[in-house]
């Protein structure tokens, strides 16, 4: 569909909000934790914040989470009976402030999940998901969406995309028929719409570099020191890949509890020195340097090479939370200078 | 600072380390750690306040071995690490030059680890009253106060392992939560598994840690795991009589006094 | 609805406790049927993730006892282990796991009537402190959310 704009009053997005609450649909939202700024249930508008440029983890958990049960099994005499994932009891869930990097982080993410067999629960997830973005006024030193294809208004991946006016009103983009549905719940909410420029209200984000030449670079120094060079200070735990939008590597675990268990998959990082290790004792990226090319390969070749994506949207969490301040866009700066 | 660059410029030129382990200015102005491979980029050498990553953490890993001998730019935080990683027995005098920096930024060489154990006798490791007071805050909770806190605080953790990672003492190769014959430690972050790991990681660390708090400034989380670390060391201090990282007598866990209290025991 | 039976398991070492609990048999002491004993070479080999393990497994309460000091098979492995349980005592209590449910002991060989005086009275404490279901749900936790993450 052809996005559709509106204006939404200042005044009217805490009604949209309690509508779609009303509606039964879960909400996550950016909330204000002890620590971090992170999605959460919330109960109210008031527990939402708009104070963060990005949340400490990235909007992935929604349809992809830390830890996911994909089914029970009870073993017997008869053999092992398998309660399988409810995909009947996914929740409807709308994602409320999200950042445009990380609603464009779904699709890469869908690519994965679906590029061999179809992750029906990943699938089923998203499918149920709707976007609510809100496009950035402000961005960081760690910002780099617009060197690798995205931009802080960009409506990617977002089925409404608000945008702040300099009146504090909203420019409401309804992008999908999801979306759509969303306003059905108050129309009256959604008003004419403003004559007002979106892009002199959005952050202002460098290009730093563009996604293809980091392709090239890469493809071409695959052998290179600069791997060894970037990689020093990294001590390899993965806060990068879990903090991603896009990293979707997991392990599978069966937990037992005598003859019942179920079979879980959790996060993992190709940071961590065993990800590869072989029961043979071998291990093909035994060092830093190697785990650091993966991660940066597999990001900026390996993906749009075979799933036609790139896996960086460069929201630069992994540079924020990083422990010893491996900076992404720093470090694919001087790639792309090489 | 001055002397400090001056005598990592010597020791690089003189050909005496291959690298310089240090901090450097990085994002936003915020130090990083360095390896100085040349002269010409000692003057990227910087310190200040906020220069708290441990260094130490480098000295076991094997793609820094690899570079060659190096010097270490040490603060009070890493010259404990030092300490302790020397007694068991991870580094050798011979292998490392320690650049010793004073509070006041000021270097301070050492010819030998028991030198930098004499000069830590400066430094008791002691909590502060900001600690103890979080300490007393939350052994003053309840039985039930106490649990929600926890299970909530470890319930942010998605197990990146970057406390681990951080930490100068958790040098394992394999670590006994990647064990799996048998499995000590549910692999996944939900809410046995995050339990058990701090739990393990905070007993490993008991009387070895010293109180850097790397773990806590490397988690991406910001969860206060570090108290759990700090409740032992109190505990060491009061009831066993721990005193700190040294060179002379076993590890805390690894020996005993006959008088040990035992009055919980019937 | 029955009374509530508490769910002990007992980690002892070999040389001492478990010979001392089989006196307790053989001299036909009559004690709480509750404990499930798991023998150990020594109380220093009693890692402190077997008591997390127990918990999670569904025990209300842990005995661990050993030999008294200085009369360890291997001269050394109480006393090793006296110093773990003092921390991990103190680290548990902090975190609010609940340490009145955990009994430590040193039991010897001749005392058996001392061994059933702990479990007995470990029985009845834990009796009334009730079943332990804080580290249970915390292990169940996949079992029982519907949604995670």
């Amino acid at each position: 569909m052809t996005i559709e704009k509106y204006l939404v009053k200042k005044t009217s997005l805490p009604v949209l909000f309690d509508k779609i609450k009303a509606s039964g649909k879960v909400v996550k939202a950016p909330k204000k934790k002890s620590h971090t700024t992170d999605f959460a249930d919330v109960a109210s508008f008031s527990e939402v914040t708009d104070d963060y440029i990005v949340t400490t983890q990235s909007a992935k958990s929604v349809a992809f989470p830390r830890v996911e049960k994909l089914f029970n099994y009870v073993k017997s005499k008869d053999g092992v009976q398998i309660t399988d994932y409810a995909l009947n009891a996914i929740p409807e869930v709308v994602m409320w402030g999200v950042r445009p990097c990380d609603a464009a982080g779904f699709d890469p993410l869908n690519a994965i999940f679906t590029w061999d067999i179809n992750d029906v629960i990943f699938t089923t997830k998203l499918k149920k998901t709707t976007i609510i973005g809100f496009s950035c006024q402000n961005a960081d030193e760690n910002c780099f969406c617009t060197s690798v294809g995205g931009n802080p208004g960009s409506t990617q991946g977002s089925d409404i995309l608000f945008t702040k006016l300099s009146s504090g009103d909203y420019l409401a983009e309804v992008i999908s028929e999801k979306g759509k549905a969303i306003q059905a719940l108050a129309p009256e909410l959604f008003e004419a719409a403003p004559s007002e420029d979106k892009e002199q209200n959005l952050a202002k984000v460098d290009v730093k570099f563009t996604k293809e030449i980091i392709k090239e670079k890469v493809d071409k120094y695959f052998e290179s020191d600069v791997w060894k060079e970037q990689a020093q200070r990294c001590i390899g735990c993965g806060t990068c890949a879990f903090v991603c939008p896009t990293c979707a590597c997991f392990d599978i675990q069966d937990e037992n509890h005598g003859k019942n268990g179920h079979r879980i998959r959790t996060w993992d990082s190709c940071c961590f020195s065993q990800f590869t290790l072989h029961t043979s004792g071998h291990n093909p990226r035994p060092t830093q340097d190697r785990r650091w090319r993966q991660r940066i390969m597999h990001k900026f070749s390996y993906m749009p090479d075979r799933i036609n994506v790139y896996g960086c949207v460069g929201c630069g969490r992994c540079s924020r939370a990083c422990p010893v301040d491996m900076n992404i866009a720093e470090h694919l700066t001087n790639i792309s200078k090489m | 600072m001055v002397d400090v660059k001056k005598k990592a410029a010597e020791l690089l030129s003189s050909e005496a380390v291959k690298v310089i382990i240090g901090y450097t200015e990085g994002t936003g102005g915020k130090p990083r750690a360095a390896f100085i491979q040349n002269v010409a980029d000692v003057e990227k050498l910087i310190f200040n306040s906020q220069c708290v990553m441990n260094l130490a953490v480098y000295l076991t890993k094997a793609e820094i071995k690899k570079l060659g001998k190096p010097a270490i730019v040490a603060p009070v935080n890493v010259l404990r690490a030092i300490i302790q990683l020397a007694f068991e027995v991870q580094i050798q005098e011979s292998d490392i030059v320690v650049l010793g920096i004073t509070p006041d930024e000021k270097l301070v060489e050492f010819q030998s680890f028991a030198a930098i154990e004499s000069y830590l006798e400066d430094f008791k490791m002691e909590l502060d009253a900001k600690e103890k007071e979080t300490l007393a805050k939350i052994s003053g909770m309840s039985l039930e106060e106490r649990w929600a806190y926890w299970t909530e605080e470890l319930s942010e953790c998605f197990k990146c392992y970057a406390c681990r990672a951080a930490c100068p003492m958790c040098y394992c190769h394999k670590c006994a939560v990647e064990q799996n014959k048998p499995q000590w430690i549910p692999v996944a972050a939900h809410q046995l598994g995050n339990m058990e790991w701090h739990i393990m990681r905070a007993m490993h660390l008991a009387g070895r840690c010293v109180n850097c708090d790397a773990c806590h400034n490397a988690c991406p989380k910001g969860i206060n795991l570090n108290f759990l670390t700090k409740l032992m060391l109190a505990d060491a201090q009061e009831q066993l009589g721990y005193t700190g990282p040294t060179l002379k007598e076993g590890n805390l866990l690894s020996t005993y006094n006959p008088n040990d209290q035992e009055n919980f025991i019937k | 609805m029955s009374e509530f039976e508490p769910k002990i398991v007992a980690f002892v070492c070999n040389w001492c406790t478990y010979a001392g609990a089989d006196l307790t048999g053989t001299s036909r002491i009559k004690y709480a049927t509750n404990v499930k004993i798991v023998r150990f070479p020594c109380t220093g080999r009693i890692d402190f993730m077997l008591l997390l393990k127990a918990f999670g497994e569904g025990a209300d309460g842990i005995i661990i006892s050993g030999c008294h000091p200085n009369d360890c098979h291997y001269t050394s492995g109480n006393f090793h282990a006296r110093r773990r349980w003092v921390m991990f005592r103190g680290l548990m209590n902090f975190m609010g796991i609940d340490t009145r449910r955990v009994q430590f002991s040193w039991v010897s060989a001749a005392e058996g009537a001392k061994w059933a005086e702990i479990v007995n009275t470990t029985v009845d404490e834990v009796r009334e402190l009730g079943p332990y279901t804080d580290y249970k749900k915390v292990a169940d936790y996949l079992e029982t959310e519907v949604t995670n993450g």
